[in-house]
């Protein structure tokens, strides 16, 4: 039995797909097969997240609409076994999302895959509506200031009133915060909020900090997972980020300054 | 909405079941006096959102076995003041004949044995859980509503509202969320988001929370902005409620 994931976060530009693509190759890395779906139509981005943008044919609303089948949509990850893409359509819009179809494609996948992780588009309508509706789990993604905790406290209740578990009155969708682009610098200067701060608004458990890292844009422009950048900080919280996801008891870093010594102090720039 | 009790209940063409419904009780005393509905009206545009097309049962008890009036234009007169008549208890045997012929309803009456039964229940050392509880025979003079109870936060956009009764929150309410009540609201989290006591028009209900931060208090339509709210109160336990006609706050003592 597959579980279904939703990335969200009512904003947008906090960070949704680079997470997705990150949780999503770090879960197939850890040995589960694992699809990565693109909801948001009209603006396709995953594909270049995950670098394979040049090798979309068929999308996830041909699919929808019965003109292509699930395995010619596909994209397999060329450096990572188990991991699957399915990329959108950028012609369309948030309108070719069916519920039904959207069903579909999901009940085929969880034959097949451990994990389905949706990424979502932001805001509150169809897209991420769709997006959030079948998920067992949703990973709440936040920025450290306020609006962006605010609209992750709206999808929260949108995930408590609108998803089919709560429409059906099953369990519900269990949630997770993924702090994301978290300065430890401007939190100590007071200039962003703090894990704190931001957990007592959303009261949900706390799955990952990701520092804020050049590291990020580089691997996006090279459509590469920044969970694959072993050597950044913000590549070791997305793989910690996973494991506590998995169950594993792994201690937060990156949430205070590290302490510089001269030396770093000259070197700062490079970094 | 679709739900799952929709999907359960796919198979039965309907559900039967009880329930109890807060009702007013019109008591008539005397209804050819000429000031009867100019005073009615009055009343009821004290708060015309609680009394619209609000269901009432005309009560006629406590007419003489005498009396003859039309009760249909009565009825007709009170339905002009936007009360929906439902239903009639008590009266002499005329009265009763004729509404009935208008489709009201006759209500048990035996308020009486009701009101023992109050006085009897608040003993618990007498309460036996063999005794069965009588039949609800009078369900028309409920006049307590449950009060609505929120365990889980509630979050930005969301929206409680408790009708005819009074609300209690006992995690946080988020900035950008909603509280409403027509009676008193209850916040034992933070209130960060908007509490609208006495939403319709009742100046004695109070808001009461343990940790103000609120971005909109109001009472029965009195309001402040969080701009307003003083520094004092901000993030302390304070009741809000009306002192002669505007908003006022207190901070609650607390051992």
């Amino acid at each position: 039995m597959s579980k279904i994931i939703v990335m969200t976060s009512g904003k947008g530009g906090v960070g949704k797909t680079t997470s997705s693509a990150a949780f999503a190759t770090g879960l197939a890395l850890r040995g589960f097969k694992t699809v990565v779906i693109d909801f948001d139509v009209g603006l396709r981005n995953l594909d270049l997240v995950m670098g394979c943008e040049r090798r979309v044919v068929f999308d996830f609303i041909n699919v929808i609409n019965g003109e292509a089948k699930l395995n010619q949509a596909l994209i397999k990850d060329k450096r990572i076994e188990n991991l699957y893409i399915l990329p959108t359509s950028q012609t369309r819009d948030k309108d070719a999302l069916t519920r039904e179809g959207v069903e579909k494609v999901l009940n085929e996948l969880s034959k097949e895959f451990d994990y389905i992780l949706c990424d979502s588009p932001a805001g509150i309508e169809r897209g991420a509506l769709m997006s959030l509706y079948f998920a067992d789990h949703a990973i709440i993604v936040t920025n450290p200031e306020v609006s962006s905790v605010r609209d992750s406290d709206r999808i929260l209740g949108v995930l408590n009133s609108r998803s089919r578990r709560a429409e059906q009155g099953l369990e519900p969708v269990t949630q997770q915060l993924l702090l994301t682009r978290y300065d430890p610098e401007r939190v100590e200067r007071g200039e962003m909020l703090k894990v704190d701060d931001v957990l007592e608004i959303l009261a949900i458990p706390l799955l990952g900090v990701i520092p804020e890292s050049q590291a990020v844009l580089r691997a996006s422009n090279v459509g590469m997972p920044v969970i694959l950048d072993e050597v950044s900080n913000a590549g070791l919280a997305y793989s910690d980020a996973v494991g506590r996801f998995l169950g594993e008891d792994i201690e937060h870093r990156f949430v205070t300054p590290q302490k510089k010594g001269l030396f770093s102090r000259l070197l700062r720039r490079s970094a | 909405m679709s739900s799952a009790s929709q999907v359960a209940e796919r198979d039965a063409p309907f559900q039967l079941r009880g329930n109890s419904f807060t009702m007013m009780v019109l008591k008539v005393f005397a209804p050819t006096s000429p000031d009867f509905f100019t005073q009615l009206n009055v009343k009821v545009r004290q708060a015309p959102n609680f009394f619209r097309n609000a269901p009432v049962v005309l009560d006629f008890d406590d007419l003489p076995e005498s009396i003859v009036f039309d009760l249909g234009a009565f009825v007709s007169q009170v339905q002009a003041l936007n009360l929906l008549p439902v239903g009639f208890q008590g009266g002499p045997q005329p009265v009763r004949e004729a509404a009935m012929t208008v489709g009201l309803t006759p209500m048990p009456s035996g308020r009486a044995a009701k009101l023992e039964e109050v006085v009897k229940a608040p003993d618990p050392r007498q309460h036996d859980q063999q005794t069965p509880i009588p039949a609800p025979q009078v369900l028309i003079e409920v006049v307590h509503r449950p009060t609505v109870v929120v365990t889980e936060p509630v979050r930005s956009g969301m929206r409680v509202y408790a009708e005819k009764t009074d609300l209690i929150v006992t995690s946080s309410v988020s900035p950008g969320a909603e509280l409403l009540a027509d009676g008193n609201i209850h916040v034992y989290g933070a209130l960060r988001g908007r509490a609208l006591a006495g939403f319709s028009g009742d100046g004695n209900a109070r808001i009461f929370c343990h940790s103000l931060e609120a971005e909109v208090l109001s009472v029965a339509g009195n309001y402040r902005v969080s701009e307003d709210i003083g520094s004092d109160f901000y993030k302390k336990a304070v009741q809000v409620f009306l002192r002669d006609g505007v908003l006022s706050m207190d901070l609650l003592k607390t051992a």
